[in-house]
């Protein structure tokens, strides 16, 4: 229908990501203002889920082989199917791993208009704008997409999950899977290595960025997160330089943490970065760029050179632990 | 193989950016570009499966301020061509880039075109899906590691919290590269005037597909996200000690 928005549910090892209940709950508001029905695309995932995703008037599901892992394409087309069927004014898409392979295929193959990194949608007189959290986090882009169809990506974390945790009864409605190529295969899903410092677990984290500068200065972050008792952490440049092991990786590729305090050093506050660490009880950021967005949503900051103020701190907290 | 890898240049987030008079765009006065950090993973990825498979390597990139240059270090690090889009003008959408790519591809063998994962400004989505979707060619995205096989690569895609899934995808395909398997290498600048004084970068007229593939919807607004309440800003080590202290984590 030409007011419906579809919500695609994601989910891993049979549990449904929370990003599907933001979705959810911004979907419903979405689904109200355009006087249209809620409805889930649950490709794979089973009866079970489609249990769970009772926020939603309608689930339709498509199962059979080759879906039951997420798979890049097969899983594209059949969410294409189920766009097909139900016809939707806006689809909505977790900008996540897998959602990266579903937004921007289902957007061309559909003929549809795309906005990501999205953080907000308004409905203005029929027309459909979204704000993209775009160039690290320091802007907030409106882009009009007109009254035609559209797919809509959204930051995990950019809406409270329970707003679409519901109980409900929404009707089931299988959708026999589309034929797939076949060009991409699940071969296995690989966990990650344990042995490290679980950083999920620590009450402190110190948390180094970019502005660390080089390798060998992640020891003054080390020397910081020892007197504290805690553990260091990274932002995924670091990892991806091969600076800490991924087990020490905050964000959206990386592990959700929740310290009693999260002191960022050189952390700019790009959203894939946030997602991971705004629950925590406790922001403290330090960074030279006083424009920085993470001054945005820490709760205290100072414009320092994270060096000196890791000395002085790491002087301090020795000296009263004796 | 024949590998093709995908760069842009996006604005430089180190820098402080400014909204131009307008309200709907960056200011282009102030505005430093730098090349998108991913696709320098992309590059990096294609360069270990050339040497890996013996293949042959060729960097695209649309025209604009310092691509000569990004162009060429790429050919210094390992690149063995370098083809540059030109007569676009400004391309406001990821997904008219798409489409220049696409054309500038027309009629070239290959097997694995690679790019970025995203970038900072993928307002209307990633490169590497658009221009697979464009082409009907498989795609993954936030691949980390690529082995290659006969006529396929297997590959991992990284989830959250750390898990990865292995993916075996049939050539030819778009990936969109996470982080290469090491960190991208360096080019010395001696090394990069080397190739600029002897190597010669192909290029091919964007011509009807330019500004005309302009396919992205209007930007109403551009504005810093408000902050809220925003960071109580402290003046010194000893507020921070203060604020530890009230939080009983000293």
């Amino acid at each position: 229908m030409a007011g419906d928005v579809l919500v695609v549910a994601e989910h891993l090892g049979g549990k449904l990501a929370d990003v599907t209940f933001e979705l959810l709950g911004r979907g419903r508001e979405l689904a109200d203002g355009l006087g249209g029905e809620l409805a889930a695309a649950l490709v794979g995932g089973g009866e079970g889920l489609a249990a769970e995703l009772g926020a939603a008037d309608l689930v339709v599901t498509v199962d059979g082989e080759g879906l039951g892992e997420f798979n890049p394409e097969s899983h594209a087309r059949a969410l294409e199917a189920v766009v097909e069927s139900v016809g939707p004014r806006a689809v909505l898409v977790g900008y996540t791993a897998m959602g990266m392979d579903l937004a921007s295929t289902l957007a061309v193959r559909t003929g549809r208009a795309h906005a990501a990194f999205c953080v907000g949608v308004e409905l203005e007189g029929g027309r459909l704008r979204a704000v993209s959290q775009l160039y690290g986090g320091k802007m907030n882009v409106t882009t009009d997409l007109g009254d035609g169809p559209c797919v809509l990506s959204f930051l995990a974390g950019s809406a409270p999950a329970e707003a679409g945790r519901k109980e409900g009864a929404p009707r089931v409605e299988p959708l026999a899977p589309p034929p797939a190529p076949g060009r991409v295969r699940f071969k296995r899903l690989i966990e990650p290595e344990a042995g490290d410092v679980d950083i999920t677990t620590q009450e402190v984290l110190v948390a180094v960025g970019r502005g660390i500068g080089g390798k060998d200065d992640i020891e003054v972050a080390e020397e910081l997160a020892e007197a504290l008792g805690g553990a260091v952490a990274a932002s995924r440049p670091l990892i991806d330089a091969g600076w800490l092991p991924k087990t020490r990786q905050v964000g959206k590729s990386g592990l959700k943490v929740k310290p009693k305090l999260y002191l960022a050093l050189g952390i700019s506050g790009a959203p894939e970065h946030v997602e991971g660490m705004k629950s925590s009880a406790t922001i403290v950021a330090i960074n030279t760029d006083k424009h920085a967005p993470i001054f945005g949503f820490a709760h205290y900051g100072m414009v320092a050179d994270l060096f000196d103020v890791c000395e002085e701190l790491t002087e301090i907290v020795q000296d009263r632990k004796g | 193989m024949k590998l093709i890898v995908l760069m842009k240049r996006v604005p430089d987030l180190v820098e402080d950016l400014e909204v131009d008079g307008s309200g709907r765009a960056l200011d282009a006065e102030t505005l430093k570009l730098t090349t998108n950090e991913f696709d320098e993973h992309a590059l990096e990825e294609a360069l270990l499966l050339k040497e890996a498979t013996g293949g042959e390597l060729t960097v695209v990139a649309l025209d604009g301020e310092e691509v000569d240059k990004m162009l060429f270090t790429a050919m210094a690090k390992g690149a063995d061509r370098a083809l540059k889009i030109t007569g676009a003008g400004a391309v406001g959408s990821n997904l008219a880039l798409a489409r220049l790519f696409v054309r500038a591809l027309e009629g070239r063998e290959l097997d694995l075109v690679l790019t970025g994962v995203q970038a900072a400004d993928d307002r209307d989505g990633q490169l590497g899906p658009l221009v697979a979707a464009l082409l009907d060619l498989p795609c993954v995205e936030v691949v980390t590691g690529v082995s290659p096989g006969e006529g396929s690569v297997t590959l991992h895609k990284e989830y959250s919290g750390g898990v990865v899934a292995e993916f075996e995808v049939d050539l030819p395909a778009v990936l969109g590269i996470q982080a290469a398997r090491q960190a991208p290498r360096y080019a010395p600048v001696s090394k990069v005037r080397q190739v600029q004084e002897s190597a010669t970068l192909e290029t091919i007229e964007s011509g009807e597909g330019g500004a005309a593939a302009e396919g992205g919807f209007e930007i109403v607004q551009m504005t810093p996200p408000e902050t809220g309440e925003g960071a109580q800003m402290l003046e010194g080590v000893d507020e921070l000690v203060a604020v530890l202290e009230s939080k009983g984590v000293l």
